[in-house]
């Protein structure tokens, strides 16, 4: 089955993404990678050390697209600052924008991710911006260039799964961009919920990283992720509130 | 509004009787709740909790994994200068003990730098003596200059600045501001601090808000456990950060749990702070704070802090001398006595043997002006 997505040209026949922070050691991630074969990986620019023997990107494998993020922004010109420093250190074109100025939830400051949004989708970056689900904002993050919006199902790290998922099913019904839903997901089921609902993918590393055996993990949620994006293809039938009544009330129309 | 009306009420607080009267139901109950509220953060303090400290640190474990992963920031301290105007009962830079004086020049700080650095570390915390002659904040900021060559986050352990020095700094680029408040009771404050501008408490208590008003990244407090009444210490200390998160959401409100050590003069701490208090201290601060960055120095001993990894700390320092000059220079006299003699490299492999990530580098300065369009 032909399922691709694209992204910035690029294309994808993997709908998971997933981080590489958190991890107990770096080498466990090309084994992570594999397993849930994912093609998109984020990376915080803030932990990439080119001068250390234990650089993150070393352990990523050549075929992945890096997706750095802006980890750290308060700020659109500190996110516009980082996402050049990423390109310029060669981790390529893409930038996921994280402005977070709100360090008791961790939540992300949607004004300031469409300003720096404007700017880097000028100058050629293929943004991915992390937002709270807001339909204005993300229509604002549309116009301003974003490649894809990836509203968070619930705060960073909090493994509570689709908080908000109303909010994000109407960012899938009328942005008309791919939505990819990014952190809250703690369980393989609630990536499958979300992928059923049409999201075009979902970003998630806590859930992988802090679990007691990673690359099962992984496995499980490339299946997960690959299960409900085949539902929402194959589709759902309705969901109907009580059994169907056997005597219709409207049975004497003719 | 400053912590300190906040502080002034709570020193009203019969505390002898406050403590007494959690019980264990107290104690489980703060355990349930979500976001502990400030009567579950005093419960979790009290002598109640000493039976569920497992329960807590489960808890803590739990969330602190969650939160941070299954990593470890490490830094190290830079001492530059310590020549001092004050007198603080427990402490060797006191201006009564007459010692060799020393400051680094800026080539000296080079070096120091360049030591440090090849161990691998990337943040590094400056710290000097209180002395507007010796170690202005002209100076500081030279040496800044120097150290973002070889660094990718400084912050600064100086006597309480204005807000206005604060910004100069930040500007200079200083991501981070520590600074204790030794001990939040008042009167004791008052006998420890004997002479010098350290004496005026409202100074020191302001200067973390001070901080943040300026901008700094990060902004760490903390008692210096053992010189007052530990549970009354540690409550002061996890509401200003509570004050101080709630107020200036930006930040980063770290906390670290410095515990008195050893030093030049015979200063017999008040209170006793066991591990276990000790501990009791940490996991009340996560459960409190649960997304506060928590530091853990090399006061503590290799065993024991080998044991605390794993119980909400996110930062330790490593490969520590707390001499002026004392990672590339001779004979200097350390603040205080350190119990964790180890090597970065030591501390890499420990912490890796306990399934952690050691961080080295977890910021890029990014100080320099850029034009917005």
């Amino acid at each position: 089955m032909q399922d691709p997505l694209i992204i910035g040209g690029v294309t994808l026949t993997s709908r998971l993404f997933i981080g590489t922070g958190k991890y107990s050691r770096n080498t466990l991630i090309p084994e992570v990678i594999a397993r849930s074969g994912s093609q998109v990986i984020t990376v915080a620019l803030r932990r990439v050390d080119p001068e250390s023997k234990d650089n993150i990107i070393s352990h990523i494998p050549s075929h992945m697209t890096l997706l750095p993020n802006t980890s750290g922004a308060r700020t659109a010109e500190e996110a516009v600052r980082i996402a050049r420093l990423a390109r310029s250190a060669g981790l390529g074109d893409w930038v996921k924008i994280e402005v977070i100025n709100d360090q008791k939830y961790l939540l992300p400051d949607n004004t300031e991710t469409i300003r720096a949004t404007e700017i880097l989708a000028a100058e050629g970056f293929i943004v991915l911006p992390y937002m709270s689900p807001d339909l204005s904002a993300a229509l604002r993050l549309k116009a301003a260039g974003a490649a894809a919006v990836m509203p968070l199902g619930a705060p960073i790290g909090s493994n509570r799964g689709l908080q908000t998922k109303e909010l994000i099913r109407i960012l899938i019904s009328e942005t008309g961009l791919p939505i990819i839903v990014d952190a809250g997901i703690g369980r393989p089921s609630e990536a499958a919920e979300a992928m059923e609902m049409g999201a075009a993918a979902v970003l998630l590393n806590t859930a992988i990283a802090t679990a007691r055996d990673p690359q099962l993990m992984a496995e499980a949620f490339r299946e997960a992720v690959s299960a409900g994006r085949k539902a929402y293809l194959a589709g759902l039938g309705p969901v109907e509130e009580t059994a169907a009544a056997s005597s219709p009330l409207t049975g004497f129309l003719a | 509004m400053s912590f300190y009306d906040r502080l002034t009420r709570l020193d009203k607080l019969p505390y002898e009787g406050v403590w007494k009267q959690y019980t264990a139901l107290d104690v489980k109950r703060a355990l349930r709740l979500e976001q502990l509220d400030e009567d579950g953060v005093m419960a979790l303090l009290s002598p109640a909790a000493e039976p569920y400290l497992e329960e807590m640190a489960q808890k803590a474990h739990r969330l602190t994994r969650a939160q941070f992963g299954h990593v470890m920031q490490l830094f190290t301290p830079m001492y530059l200068a310590d020549f001092c105007v004050n007198h603080c009962t427990y402490c060797s830079f006191s201006s009564i003990y007459d010692f060799p004086r020393k400051k680094l020049t800026l080539e000296e700080v080079r070096r120091e730098a360049e030591t440090i650095a090849a161990t691998g570390l990337r943040h590094i915390l400056i710290l000097t003596g209180e002395s507007r002659n010796e170690s202005p904040v002209s100076y500081l900021k030279d040496c800044v200059e120097v150290l973002r060559g070889y660094f990718s986050s400084v912050s600064i352990e100086v006597n309480p600045l204005t807000t206005e020095e604060y910004a100069d700094l930040r500007q200079a680029g200083v991501d981070g501001l520590t600074l204790y408040q030794e001990v939040y009771h008042q009167e004791t404050y008052r006998q420890l601090h004997v002479k010098g501008p350290k004496r005026v408490y409202r100074n020191r208590l302001d200067a973390p808000e001070r901080g943040c008003l300026a901008g700094f990244r990060s902004v760490n407090i903390g008692a210096l456990l053992g010189m007052y009444e530990w549970r009354q210490e540690a409550l002061a200390t996890a509401l200003h950060a509570r004050y101080l998160q709630d107020k200036y959401p930006e930040c980063e409100i770290g906390l670290s749990i410095p515990r008195f050590r050893p030093y030049l003069g015979e200063f017999n701490p008040a209170s006793d702070v066991t591990d276990r208090a000790l501990v009791q201290i940490i996991l009340a601060y996560r459960l409190f704070l649960p997304r506060s960055g928590i530091s853990l120095s090399t006061r503590e001993p290799a065993a024991l802090r080998d044991h605390l990894v794993h119980l909400g700390i996110t930062r330790m320092s490593a490969g520590v001398s707390t001499e002026v000059g004392g990672h590339s220079l001779e004979g200097g006299t350390p603040q205080f006595e350190i119990s964790d003699n180890r090597s970065v490299q030591e501390i890499k492999e420990m912490l890796e043997e306990k399934g952690l990530q050691p961080v080295f580098k977890d910021w890029d300065s990014l100080d320099e002006p850029l034009a917005m369009p």
